[in-house]
């Protein structure tokens, strides 16, 4: 009877959420509604990836209810969460690379002890389920062989494929590019117009505005706010999420730049599979400025940054860094770059920013643990250690303020917050920051923007590689173009804007 | 002519009959190994399988009361790894040399304890063995049968049924196995469950079908070689199959080649022959492996958030 009335896909009743001494998730209620999408935000750490695990059965609650269509239900684990038509799409996806499309989709879901009929039946839905939502992808290609907007929509079609009439998505939009974004909205709304229920979590507002119907704000563990999306702006939820007014833009001084600190010229480099992934880059960041790198995720900029970080060696070409000379014969592996005044903050945090298993303290060191104060005789000094990255920690709202607690306990945008600090807090004399706020709540990105051109107006060269061109225009004073492993053109930032950097990011990719 | 077809029918019966253990060690390791378990103990295993299996041949004069018992003293050892690494998430190689060692001192310890034959089990009659089927001269005994057929069944279930697909996805991403709604313990238990039972045969298969009792150390290393077939196979039943025949044969020529002269070269030293499976295994760990076959999550422990 109660489910004849109720128009709740999901009801959330006093959720809490402990891990140690940090209260994630408090006494949080709210309501979802049925055929709606509903968008999530909050700063980094406010707790949504872990409310929406107690949702999907990942972690159990304190205390708390939890009602799906109606019914009261105990989530003890996934199983549960699927057996309720719930299905999540998480972070770092859950495919088995090695797997076809087909075999993914099964998995979990195979309908009998043989494969073969399972197989089969998987193929004519999954037939079924691309015409029905518009997400075609082939059922036999690898899973490692696919995009990665394609592996997302391998996630959707699993989800999917168990009948899931309950869909989260927990910042879906962090590994895309902007086409693959827009789509993966468009696939939303269809979604809901066949009656799934959404749930959308990201820091993007252009998407909370673009398909949600409502939007619930969390900060600190608790649902502080929710708005029907059509009475709300970008400014007011900003507001709210982070407890004051954001500013969207800042006025920057115009660039007072000095000599140069890092020029390449003719860089290349051939991978091991014989690709040349750099082609023929030559250019030049001088101290004092901001010069962006623009371009389609996986064009070469990764590449590059790690070419110029010395994690890898140049094939063809030269480097200057800081007046030292770099190239195939003379290498810089990445301590000597440091040496020279080169810090790096790469793209990938969890597997080349810090070790998960390390202590935060320990992750705020990380590449400079040789140095004083932090080592005397060999000796790694705890106290000092714990001291100055409590430091960091203040300077840039590193959340929890908890040197020792490990890395991986901290929510993605406060472990981003925790590298830029460390690699930013040692005056570098050239900055290397690859995709500076992804994942990053919006208060977070005002004050990592800020921190960046402070450094560039303390006279730092900074580089900043990033897919997000909105990003680029705000931040930097040149801005060049990659396509295809080359620099296919560059603008003064003053003269360029999303279209015309969008049309050289894909025009040049057609030729 | 005739001399040089029953030269080559020899060798090629004698290639099986050394492959056979390899072959069932092989096919339990693979299991093991999709499921993400590294099983180094494959030769502890298959060493106290032996012993159990001569022992109790020899104490109940029945050759099935052998290869029962030698499957009970595998999958002990098997589910003493697993607890070590799939409940209590220990190091998979560590916990593999410690069943070695165990098996290896254990072994002598009762054989000594039991027979007082300075570690041997005593001598098994024919009636107390498994005996050849059909050509006695080939020594074709039901284990040759099962290691055979082991190969086929293996690839059919890892390729084919539920449970193989579950097995390759938990060797690979555990976390995908779990958010699916799907045990990973239970499927790694089972899947060192089923490497003990292959283990037990491939024991059973030395000391009461190949020889007439069991000898301390009688497994000499072939649990590794095994392993380095698996490896060279690339985690593939049939290559792996196809790897246990080359080292099989390695030894059968090697046998052959005691005491003879070559042309040219004199007599072989024996210490070399001997060693001869073993550097091909060294050579092929070294040189021949690919880098991104293995199971990507062999060797870590599953930790669940909770
Ligand atoms: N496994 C864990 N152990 C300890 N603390 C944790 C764990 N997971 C999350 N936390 C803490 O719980 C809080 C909420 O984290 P959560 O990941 O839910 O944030 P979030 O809102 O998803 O942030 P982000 O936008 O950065 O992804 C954070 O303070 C985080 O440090
Ligand atoms: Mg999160």
């Amino acid at each position: 009877m109660q489910e004849l009335t109720s128009d709740a896909a999901i009801e959330l009743r006093g959720i809490d959420k402990s891990f140690g001494s940090v209260q994630a998730v408090r006494g949080v209620s709210l309501r979802i509604e049925r055929g709606s999408i509903t968008g999530i935000v909050g700063e980094n750490g406010a707790g949504k990836s872990t409310l929406m695990s107690i949702l999907y059965g990942l972690y159990r609650a304190d205390a708390g209810e939890i009602r799906v269509e109606g019914r009261p239900v105990e989530m003890t684990s996934p199983r549960d969460a699927i057996g309720r038509g719930i299905g999540m799409v998480h972070q770092h996806f859950m495919l088995v690379d090695s797997f076809t499309v087909l075999e993914n989709l099964i998995l979990g879901a195979e309908g009998g002890p043989l494969l073969a009929g399972g197989l089969a039946a998987a193929r004519a839905e999954l037939a079924r389920l691309a015409q029905d939502y518009g997400l075609a992808v082939d059922p036999d290609a690898r899973v490692s062989d696919l995009s990665v907007g394609e592996q997302q929509r391998v996630e959707i079609l699993k989800v999917l494929f168990r009948g899931a009439r309950i869909l989260i998505l927990d910042e879906p939009s962090a590994v895309l590019t902007p086409q693959e974004t827009n789509r993966l909205l468009q696939i939303l709304r269809v979604l809901r117009d066949r009656g799934v229920t959404v749930v959308l979590i990201t820091h993007k507002l252009r998407e909370i505005l673009s398909v949600t119907d409502r939007v619930i704000v969390m900060r600190r563990g608790e649902v502080v706010a929710e708005r029907a999306t059509s009475k709300t702006s970008a400014e007011e939820l900003a507001e709210l999420m982070v407890g004051r007014k954001v500013r969207f833009s800042f006025d920057k001084a115009p660039a007072r730049t000095g000599e140069p600190r890092l020029v390449a010229r003719g860089l290349s480099l051939v991978d091991d599979r014989l690709v040349r992934v750099l082609d023929d880059i030559s250019f030049e960041v001088r101290a004092g400025e901001i010069v962006g790198i623009a371009g389609v995720s996986g064009n070469g900029q990764s590449e590059l940054l790690q070419v110029l970080a010395g994690i890898r060696r140049p094939t063809g070409g030269a480097l200057e860094v800081c007046g030292r000379k770099v190239d195939a014969a003379h290498p810089a592996d990445p301590a000597e770059m440091r040496e020279l005044g080169v810090a790096h903050v790469p793209e990938d945090r969890l597997r080349q920013g810090l070790v998960p298993a390390f202590l935060a303290s320990e992750t705020s060191i990380l590449g400079y643990q040789d140095r004083e104060p932090f080592c005397h005789n060999y000796l790694l000094d705890g106290p000092a250690v714990g001291k100055y990255c409590a430091e960091l920690m203040d300077r840039f709202d590193v959340r929890p303020r908890t040197p020792g607690l490990l890395s991986s306990s901290f929510s993605g945008g406060n472990q981003q917050k925790l590298i830029l600090a460390r690699e930013m807090a040692r005056h570098p004399r050239l900055l290397l920051v690859g995709q500076p706020t992804r994942g990053v709540d919006i208060g977070a990105i005002e004050f990592i923007r800020r921190e960046l051109i402070a450094s560039r107006d303390a006279g730092c060269a900074v580089l900043v590689v990033s897919v997000e061109l909105e990003e680029i225009l705000s931040l930097a004073d040149r801005i060049l173009v990659m396509s295809g492993g080359r620099i296919v053109g560059e603008v003064a930032a003053a003269d360029a804007d999303e279209r015309t950097l969008g049309l050289m990011m894909t025009g040049a990719r057609a030729a | 002519m005739e001399e040089v077809f029953t030269l080559v029918v020899a060798t090629l019966a004698a290639t099986l009959r050394v492959a056979t253990p390899l072959v069932l060690c092989a096919m339990g390791g693979l299991f093991s190994e999709k499921s993400g378990i590294i099983d180094v103990g494959l030769e502890g295993k298959m060493l106290m399988a032996a012993f159990f299996a001569a022992a109790t041949a020899a104490v109940t004069d029945s050759a099935w009361m052998g290869v029962g018992a030698a499957i009970i003293a595998a999958e002990a050892l098997a589910l003493l790894h697993g607890f070590a690494c799939i409940t209590h998430r220990g190091n998979q190689v560590v916990s593999g040399i410690a069943l070695n060692i165990l098996a290896m001192g254990l072994t002598v310890v009762l054989g000594t304890a039991w027979f007082a034959r300075g570690g041997q089990t005593p001598p098994l009659s024919a009636g107390e063995r498994l005996n050849p089927i059909f050509f006695p001269v080939a020594g074709d005994n039901v284990i040759v049968y099962a290691a055979l057929l082991s190969v086929p069944v293996t690839w059919w279930l890892i390729e084919r049924t539920r449970f193989g697909l579950r097995l390759r996805a938990v060797g690979e991403m555990p976390l995908a196995v779990d958010a699916a709604g799907i045990s990973v313990p239970w499927l790694r238990y089972r899947a060192v469950l089923l490497c003990g039972l292959f283990a037990g045969l491939a024991g059973a298969y030395l000391s009461i079908a190949q020889n007439a009792g069991f000898s301390r150390d009688m497994t000499a290393g072939q649990g590794f070689i095994a392993l380095a077939a698996i490896i060279f196979g690339r985690w593939r039943p049939f290559p792996a199959f196809g790897a246990c025949l080359a080292f099989g044969l390695l030894d059968a020529i090697a046998i052959r080649l005691q005491g003879v002269k070559l042309p040219g070269i004199g007599e072989v030293p024996v210490q070399l022959i001997q060693a001869m499976p073993y550097l091909l295994t060294l050579f092929l760990l070294a040189g021949f492996i690919g880098r991104t076959v293995a199971p990507k999550a062999a060797g870590v422990p599953y930790e669940k958030e909770h």
